[in-house]
């Protein structure tokens, strides 16, 4: 922990909680510890990598500690359960100024709340209010609400109508999901939780495998793509993209892809690859 | 089976105070002696902007088809009606409840204060607990999908649509979700039942009981024990990241999804969005008694309202989940093959489907195609 704190960066390949009890789960900890905030996926389409969208190109930004996860259930009498979600001020707007921020560094155009304050009008509407005021401190960024069923249906139906995308917890957690299956599952996809102070932790949110662990098969992919973001939050943004371009170019060539892309090469053909390609 | 279970359940459930001729029909109904001859009452409210045309292609479909249905009309009242503190009148409800069946266009609540959402009037008074969407892939309608076969059925009730909000203290806000197991077990049950009776193979429950695990937990506990009423149908569980997942890479991994109010109602419209849209997505909503409306869940569109542009399919479609529900299976197969050869053909498609024909052609060569 005080190694990532004091470094203010780092980089988490798959981790898996062991089954049991009287400890936190890893990722927990590492979020509460850290005070991840905010969880940052890019999402784009990848050429040579069909999938039926081939112009996909958002970012989704979750907020991450609070919300439907807050994780306060009770039974209220036998047969009905009741579950507590929290919205406050100060995480939507943290996680609203991150989204506007990451949007003008990144040079995105227009940043959507996405929300379901029709009828949850006090929490979403809450969320959403915080978004309006941070929206007013960047007018050169577009600034719209989509209510979330009908953001999910205009993603699969248009991808290309989004751009950046910034949600309480829940909402977060499916979209995230959702556009990384728009471009091809989580071993394509890269990932980035934002701390405290600038902190920055990226990270793989696929699976550990264990059934290829070991045995060269592995796609690096998403934890490369993950550490091209880490590199950009840094502002090495020359080295970022040099290695972003490699890992397309490999990807489009086609002559080095791993299992799960298609292919038959190893974990170090692919990244050999890589690296030829700088 | 289910006809013994729906025979069972109306003789057994105490009438409250409606008339008993809605229980013979629905009995009749169940029992398959609704013949040729037997004609069924079913209300309908056209609804606004493009309701009244759309409403009338589907009565122009069931004409020219012969279905035996008579309908009774009913429009959103002009004032609010003191009974039902909304703009839909207490004789709009009686009407459904007496007849048990429904279809109903779509309608814009007014804004402004003192009365209910004419939507949210009809799920409570009606007990409207379920909603089922059939989402098909169109042939001749292409999408990125096209192997789309799956039904939605979402809890309509409870869940984070409990409307139960307050402010903690300034600036901090907490939204109470509810599960309840009666709640839960009904709608598995009709999940599970609808499976059966729709020759469906799998049941798949969406949640996130690894996070919710007392709420989600408790609607997972109650699938199961009614899984274990029917074990020729599979039933699994999928958290809803995954399942979004899962459907925009491979939607034909699914089958019978059965979810809690949120997750239903944002997995609803991603299947619609999959086949292409609200315009061409049935829906139908289960009630109290074997009751049943089916909707077009679309909006008004007041901008193409009277000009005979509208796309009826969704209510067309509505209208078979309809006759469906009714046992009408034959007449139900005759006007959905008509739709979608209809469509197929693509000579009358209306503006929205990439076409220029009017909604009048359109249904025309629906009725031609029976």
């Amino acid at each position: 922990m005080e190694s990532v704190r004091r470094n203010g960066i780092g980089l988490k390949g798959p981790m898996t909680t062991p089954i049991g009890k009287g400890f936190r789960s890893l990722n927990l900890t590492l979020r509460k510890e850290l005070g991840l905030y905010a969880n940052v996926r890019p999402c784009m389409s990848i050429p040579g990598y069909k999938t039926r969208y081939d112009n996909v190109n958002l970012v989704t930004i979750r907020e991450n500690t609070e919300g439907e996860y807050s994780g306060l259930e009770h039974q209220v009498v036998k047969g009905v359960v009741e579950s507590i979600k929290i919205i406050t001020r100060h995480a939507s707007l943290r996680v609203a100024e991150y989204a506007f921020h990451y949007a003008k560094t990144n040079n995105r155009q227009r940043v959507s709340a996405i929300h379901k304050a029709n009828i949850m009008k006090k929490t979403d509407g809450l969320f959403l209010k915080c978004c309006r005021e941070v929206a007013e401190k960047y007018p050169d960024i577009v600034y719209e609400e989509v209510v979330i069923d009908n953001c999910c249906m205009m993603l699969v139906r248009n991808p290309s109508l989004f751009d950046v995308l910034v949600m309480p917890n829940l909402y977060g957690d499916i979209i995230s999901d959702l556009c990384a299956g728009l471009i091809g599952g989580l071993g394509l996809t890269p990932s980035c939780n934002i701390g405290d102070k600038g902190l920055c932790l990226a990270e793989a949110v696929h699976g550990t495998a264990p059934t290829i662990a070991g045995q060269n098969k592995a796609n690096p992919t998403a934890l490369l793509l993950s550490s091209v973001m880490m590199l950009r939050h840094l502002g090495m943004n020359e080295q970022a993209e040099r290695i972003h371009k490699s890992i397309l170019k490999t990807i489009q060539e086609a002559k080095y892809l791993t299992g799960d892309l298609g292919g038959h090469s190893t974990t170090s053909d692919y990244t050999k690859a890589v690296c030829d390609n700088l | 089976m289910a006809l013994f279970r729906r025979v069972k359940s109306l003789c057994s459930s105490t009438i409250r105070g409606y008339e008993s001729s809605a229980r013979h029909q629905l009995l009749y109904r169940c029992l398959g002696t609704s013949t040729k001859d037997t004609v069924v009452r079913a209300t309908l409210f056209p609804g606004d902007g493009i309701g009244p045309e759309i409403a009338s292609s589907v009565k122009q479909v069931f004409k020219a088809a012969e279905v035996p249905i008579e309908w009774e009309e009913h429009s959103i009242g002009t004032s609010v009606d003191p009974q039902t503190n909304s703009f839909v009148t207490f004789d709009s409800m009686e009407s459904v409840r007496k007849n048990g069946i429904g279809l109903k266009g779509p309608m814009t609540t007014p804004i402004g204060k003192g009365f209910r959402s004419l939507n949210l009037t009809l799920r409570k008074s009606l007990g409207l607990y379920a909603n089922v969407r059939p989402c098909l892939s169109i042939p001749g309608y292409k999408t990125p999908y096209d192997n789309v076969d799956l039904v939605t059925i979402r809890e309509n009730t409870e869940g984070e649509y409990s409307g139960l909000e307050h402010q903690v203290v300034k600036g901090v806000v907490e939204s109470l979700k509810i599960i309840t197991r009666h709640a839960s077990l009904r709608v598995a049950d009709y999940a599970f039942q609808y499976a059966r009776s729709n020759g469906r193979k799998r049941v798949s429950a969406i949640h996130k009981a690894n996070i919710m695990k007392k709420t989600d937990g408790l609607f997972l506990q109650c699938c199961r024990e009614v899984a274990e009423k029917h074990p020729d149908i599979v039933y699994e569980e999928v958290i809803i990241d995954n399942c979004c997942m899962m459907l925009v890479k491979n939607p034909s991994l699914f089958d019978v999804l059965v979810m809690p109010n949120l997750y239903g109602d944002i997995i609803s419209d991603l299947c619609a969005g999959l086949i292409g849209g609200l315009g061409l997505t049935p829906s139908c909503n289960i009630g109290d008694n074997g009751l049943a409306l089916a909707e077009a869940v679309h909006g008004t569109a007041p901008d193409i309202a009277g000009k005979n542009k509208a796309n009826p399919t969704a209510l067309l479609l509505s209208s078979v989940m309809m006759l469906r529900h009714l046992g009408m299976v034959e007449k139900a197969d005759r006007i959905q093959k008509a739709i979608l050869k209809t469509i197929e053909e693509g000579k009358y498609l209306t503006g929205d489907l990439g076409g220029k024909a009017s909604t009048t052609e359109y249904t025309m060569a629906v009725c031609e195609h029976l």
